[in-house]
């Protein structure tokens, strides 16, 4: 069927005088033809359309997301190795040059594909659950996993303004100019920017929250993704569970520890 | 026993609805819930109010007709089907909201009666085994390991009673579609269908307006036939494997 209905288009050679609805109407077609008939899209569109498709591609940008909070953490943590160390680990990045802005525009990419497929399922959701309970018992979920939304966006926004603080220097220009010598080179000084960031109250408190958030969003998130990628079974599920509570602590206590530590004085 | 009940009424599918409130007087702490509003319907016939619609069948838990969302859980509280929910469970004199299962895929028909043809019309999509598999064979004479057929029986417990949708936040069906998938899937009869099967039966729930899952795992806490949640990831790689067939053309 959809096979006449795509001829009867081509041959006419006319589809600019088809309405923005009807080429909608078109796409409808294609996406809902059956999965036996060859004339059919490409399996590939029917996968990333259906509900499980979509699913595991918040999935797998989630595991690229927390690789990168994994590793971003191990690279922080050289900052209690001492002032060159966190200094020299900077300035590799930045040697890095064209790679490190490939590797950025990657996580860009991977972030942005993240929250788009994670608001449509959201849109999708909302519209196959158009009337809630009036006496409302949210029998079974999780706090975390009911703030998933709330807790991304926050996020997102403690990434806003981090990239902002770190990266950017917006809001302390003074940190550009902070020079620091590595063997002999001037550098960077990478650790004396965050001593300096990091002794501002506001500012500890803005990470501590942030960070918090981020930690609800994969105590949630970590056990999920299994879910959603078909890594588990019975016997795994309180386990994976479990773990995903323990590793989203991990990350919290491990990342907040910086700012704490240099509000503190314990490292200057 | 008595209760102070909050109903949700409304005349059809298009009408407006909204909660009234009956009493429900002199209930024996024995009644089934749905014997306690058949206790309530003969009161309102009485004063003339049209009875409350609600849907129910074997009243023995087994068929997976009687649905009614109560205090905000299908099924009320506990595992159980609604008829299998007995009024001594509740405190005498407590306040009981009485909603219908909510789910755009459940289109409402009147009071608390929706339609859930939607999951009949999956079950038509691949939830079957073509071929016919004849009477039951001889024990053992088909091997099949302990764990699987332990796995296979514990999905196949589902009654397809609609809870699992009903309870979601998400309006979705995954627990009821994968419950099917990995119970047919899993013995020797139901195997040699099955990327078709999981391909069809997602598209068809997709197609039906269910939503997507998000993990929740409320379905898993309401299904009265204990249903575990894990047989949706074992559908969810199962659909994987199937999409990657698929794409390269090898689908069975
Ligand atoms: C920046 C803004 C972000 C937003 C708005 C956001 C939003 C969401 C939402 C709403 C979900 C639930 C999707 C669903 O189940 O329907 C989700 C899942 C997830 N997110 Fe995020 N997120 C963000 C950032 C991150 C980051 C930085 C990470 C990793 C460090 C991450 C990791 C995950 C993981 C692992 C899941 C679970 C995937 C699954 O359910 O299989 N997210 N995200
Ligand atoms: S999975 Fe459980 S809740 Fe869902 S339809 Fe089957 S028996 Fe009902
Ligand atoms: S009426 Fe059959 S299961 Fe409740």
């Amino acid at each position: 069927m959809t096979d006449v209905f795509f001829a009867k288009k081509f041959t006419a050679g006319c589809l600019t005088e088809h309405s923005l609805a009807e080429l909608m109407r078109t796409f409808t077609v294609m996406i809902s033809a059956p999965s036996q008939s060859r004339s059919g899209p490409h399996p590939i569109f029917l996968w990333l359309l259906s509900s499980i498709g979509k699913k595991t591609i918040v999935a797998l940008t989630g595991i690229v997301l927390l690789a990168f909070v994994a590793g971003h953490l191990a690279g922080n943590f050289t900052i209690y190795l001492g002032r060159d160390w966190l200094n020299w680990y900077a300035a590799h990045l930045q040697s890095l040059g064209p790679m490190l802005w490939i590797i950025r525009l990657f996580l860009l990419g991977v972030l942005v594909t993240h929250i788009f497929f994670t608001m449509l399922l959201w849109h999708e959701n909302q519209a196959a659950r158009p009337k809630k309970y009036i006496a409302s018992d949210p029998v079974g979920t999780s706090v975390f996993a009911r703030t998933m939304r709330l807790s991304g966006l926050v996020v997102l926004a403690f990434i806003i303004f981090h990239l902002a603080h770190f990266t950017v220097h917006l809001i302390n220009p003074q940190f550009s100019h902070m020079e620091a010598m590595l063997d002999g080179h001037q550098v960077h000084d990478c650790y004396g920017m965050v001593v300096l960031g990091f002794s501002s109250l506001p500012v500890v408190i803005i990470y501590v929250v942030g960070l918090f958030l981020l930690t609800c969003h994969l105590s949630h998130g970590i056990g999920s993704l299994f879910q959603t990628l078909g890594l588990t079974n019975r016997r795994l599920h309180k386990m994976i569970e479990l773990a995903t509570r323990v590793i989203a602590w991990i990350l919290y206590f491990g990342y907040i520890s910086i700012p704490l530590s240099i509000i503190t004085g314990i490292v200057k | 026993m008595k209760f102070y009940l909050e109903v949700w009424r409304q005349n059809g599918p298009d009408r407006a609805g909204k909660l009234e409130q009956y009493e429900a007087n002199e209930i024996p702490a024995e009644a089934s819930f749905l014997e306690m509003l058949d206790i309530v319907n003969e009161d309102l016939a009485k004063k003339g109010i049209e009875p409350i619609q609600f849907d129910s069948d074997c009243r023995e838990g087994i068929c997976g007709n009687c649905s009614l969302t109560i205090n905000g859980v299908p099924h009320g509280i506990g595992r159980g089907t609604t008829c299998q929910l007995y009024m001594r469970k509740f405190r005498d004199g407590q306040i009981i909201t009485i909603e219908p299962f909510r789910a755009d895929a459940f289109p409402l028909e009147r009071d608390l009666v929706v339609n859930r043809a939607a999951y009949d019309r999956i079950m038509q999509a691949g939830g079957f085994v073509s071929e016919r598999a004849g009477s039951a064979p001889d024990a053992n004479s088909v091997p099949i390991p302990k764990v699987v057929a332990d796995q296979a029986m514990d999905a196949a417990a589902c009654i397809g009673c609609g809870a699992c949708a009903a309870a979601c936040p998400n309006g979705s069906a995954m627990l009821f579609v994968s419950a099917k998938v990995t119970h047919l899937g899993l013995l020797p009869q139901g195997k040699p269908e099955n990327d078709r099967r999981v391909l069809n039966m997602v598209r068809q729930m997709d197609a039906e307006g269910f939503g997507n899952c998000s993990n929740y795992y409320a379905c898993e806490a309401v299904c009265p036939a204990g249903i575990p949640a894990s047989v949706i990831a074992h559908m969810n790689r199962g659909f994987a494997f199937a999409s990657i067939k698929e794409s390269i053309g090898v689908t069975v």
